[in-house]
């Protein structure tokens, strides 16, 4: 998983509130083999529409997106964040998230930001012009106009994205310990194996 | 020395590979099974990582979903191309990671091929007291045999193959003792329909749960999977059986079973595994055997359950007002009136099989109920899915298929079939199916489908009536 520090771009401002799992990315995307390309199919209803904001070109390949309430709600999906992440977001900004959502962005290296609403609603206007700033380290979201927004992060969450651990990685970590297990099971319990 | 521990507790001490502030631990799986719909975005993630496969020899990949039950080769010998270009690309893609990953794998065309969860227990694979995963809900199936066993998303799937470990959280205990002796026509399925109705469809949320009591004791392996299968349709992510001379006598000889002298240390350790006297559960619910009689779902919900004697109820009779809506939406999406009698629901579809039901077990309860009778003529489609190529071939050994067949019923190849809606066996919108699946969800066996749960003796009362029926008029 690519770490996350600072990220610096355009951010596209939807601004939407409960944009849920099927908007993100429409379940016929579920009968897929692969996690990559599901960027194609992200917000396929909205970008169905010619002048979707997505397809703009200043906001093509945006590492940032801003949202509203309640962001990532509806099925438990992982699709959702493929997506996302295939289409190049880095780190969502909204008010609040559902809980599988923020999970399953951070198992996938993506950053999601809470923020009050009159933070977004300023980042939204700065972000039709303007790039926007997200510093993880300093837990801090800036603009070239002097805004600063201050957020909190779960400090497990944090760790894992400035590290760029995704949960395998971790338990890699903890790959002596395993040994250990393998090594007891086979001593004494000779037969868990299969035995064809 | 130790304080009394239950079954569940002793599994999970078992696998502790480390235990960390919060309580979570990470868990050591003893066996990883794979099928071609949830496993592809895992592969995919290990190969973008460079990874591998920890324990390849703890893991085993079988398509089922997906696959057709239609024959899988034609008369030349030659293997049948799969109609579907996603199902036939999902299959395609674990036909070549397992091989990739050195991974068993077991071919759609070979004759242990099956669902999942069959397939599991009846080589052998699966064994009392190890923990199983698999990207599949109903892998709660395996807690028949005494497995701690739970369904994981893909990410956990890649997990697993990398890791052969999980990080969770203990869940609670729950004990559901089922005392006494059921009746006549009243099967393992009767009994979780029964329990599910009974402690409802979240009774289980949070919660692993131990089915206890001498009705479940009497139970052979399939009915005990049956019971488990359906745990996770109670809310909760794992049952568990106790493991005994029943189970070590299924287990006995299977292709992946221990041999010999390990046979012996592995009877020996898996007797130990019993829930200890005076150790307690967080919930415990009591049932009396003789309450449960041939069952049938009226709603959308697997809690939905009446005996087969019973009425549709009036949605008003809830006292909970959001059951009250909820009853009412079912009511409305199955076309079914309040107050009528559940016998006098007309059948067009019949489906017997899924890894809850299809078991030679539960063959042989469908073919007794149908052998001389025939299709009624109301019944537009009725098919029997045999859970594996092992128990199809038994069950031809048997004869049952020839009984099935003369009767005017289908008798297809392995797979999950008319259980999910993902391959082309599916009930028309608007129709009904007696069927021995476990979700009766809207849309589960088809846009618009109606499914009404029952075991395989009902289903097959169903098919020669063409109404839902009480299997023991049918009973000499
Ligand atoms: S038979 Fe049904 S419940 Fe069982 S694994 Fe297949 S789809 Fe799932």
């Amino acid at each position: 998983m690519t770490p996350i520090e600072k990220v610096e771009g355009r951010a596209i401002p939807l601004g939407l509130k409960n944009v849920d799992t099927d908007v993100i990315i429409p379940a016929h995307w579920l009968k897929t083999t692969t996690r990559e390309g599901m960027g194609k199919g992200a917000f396929e209803s909205l970008r169905a529409d010619p002048g979707n904001l997505f397809d703009r070109p200043e906001n093509k390949g945006a590492p940032i997106l801003i949202a509203g309430d309640n962001f990532g709600c509806g099925s438990s999906r992982e699709h959702a964040a493929w997506a996302l992440g295939d289409l190049g977001i880095r780190v969502v900004i909204a008010p609040s998230y559902s809980d599988i959502f923020s999970g399953n962005a951070v198992k996938n290296g993506i950053l999601p930001v809470v923020l009050p609403q009159a933070a977004i609603d300023r980042l939204m206007e700065v972000a039709e012009t303007d790039p926007i700033h997200v510093d993880l380290d300093t837990q801090t979201v800036t603009t070239p106009f002097q805004d600063r927004f201050a957020f909190e992060i779960d400090p497990f969450r944090k760790m894992c994205l400035l590290e760029g651990l995704d949960e395998i990685s971790l338990t890699e970590k903890s790959g002596a310990a395993i040994d250990a297990y393998e090594k007891k099971l086979d001593a004494e319990r000779p037969w868990m194996r299969p035995a064809a | 020395m130790t304080r009394p521990r239950t079954l569940y507790e002793k599994i999970w001490d078992a696998h502790v590979v480390e235990r960390r502030a919060d309580g979570t631990c990470l868990i050591f799986i003893d066996r990883h099974l794979v099928h071609e719909v949830t496993s592809p975005q895992a592969f995919a993630g290990l190969r973008a990582a460079g990874r591998t496969v920890r324990r390849p020899d703890l893991t085993l990949a079988v398509p089922d979903h997906n696959l057709p039950t239609t024959p899988r080769r034609d008369a030349a010998g030659n293997k049948l191309p799969i109609a579907d270009p996603e199902s036939a690309a999902q299959l395609a893609a674990l036909e070549k990671n397992a091989p990739d990953f050195g991974i068993r794998y077991i071919d759609a065309t070979a004759p242990e091929q099956g669902i999942v969860h069959v397939v599991g227990p009846e080589l052998g694979f699966s064994l009392p007291g190890t923990t199983i995963v698999c990207g599949d809900s109903h892998t709660a199936c395996h807690g028949g045999i005494g497995a701690l066993a739970f369904g994981i998303g893909t990410s956990e799937v890649e997990h697993v193959l990398a890791t052969q470990t999980l990080l969770l959280q203990p869940a609670k205990t729950m004990e559901v003792r089922v005392e006494g002796d059921v009746g006549p026509g009243v099967s393992a399925k009767d009994i979780i329909l029964h329990i599910t109705g009974t402690i409802g469809a979240a009774g289980g949320t949070g919660h692993v749960i131990e089915y206890t009591g001498s009705a479940i004791r009497a139970l052979s392996i399939e009915g005990r999977l049956t019971i488990s299968n359906m745990a996770i349709e109670g809310g909760a992510r794992a049952g568990l059986i106790a493991p005994d001379a029943v189970t070590f006598a299924y287990l006995k000889g299977r292709p992946y079973a221990p041999k010999g002298a390990d046979w012996d240390a592995a009877v020996e350790y898996w007797k130990s595994l019993a829930t200890d006297p005076g150790a307690t559960y967080d919930k415990v619910v009591v049932i009396d055997a003789a309450d449960i009689a041939p069952s049938v779902t009226w709603g959308t919900s697997p809690e939905d359950v009446v005996p087969i004697t019973g009425v549709v109820p009036d949605p008003a009779s809830f006292a909970d007002p959001s059951k009250q809506a909820a009853a009412a939406k079912s009511l409305a999406y199955m076309g079914l009136e309040p107050g009528t009698r559940m016998q006098d629901v007309a059948i067009e579809n019949i489906f017997i099989g899924s890894c809850t039901n299809s078991r030679i077990e539960d063959m042989r309860a469908a073919a007794a109920v149908i052998k001389g009778r025939k299709k009624a003529g109301n019944v537009k489609w009725a098919i029997v899915v045999p859970g594996s190529g092992l128990v199809k071939a038994q069950a031809e050994a048997e004869g049952l298929d020839r009984i099935f067949i003369e009767a005017g019923l289908e008798w297809r190849e392995p797979g999950c079939s008319a259980c999910l809606a993902m391959n082309p066996d599916k009930v028309p919108a608007g129709e009904r199916c007696a069927s021995t699946s476990n979700r009766n969800f809207v849309g589960r066996q088809g846009p618009g489908s109606r499914t009404h749960l029952v075991s395989p003796a009902m289903a097959a009362a169903a098919a020669v009536t063409g109404r839902l029926t009480d299997v023991r008029e049918l009973m000499a």
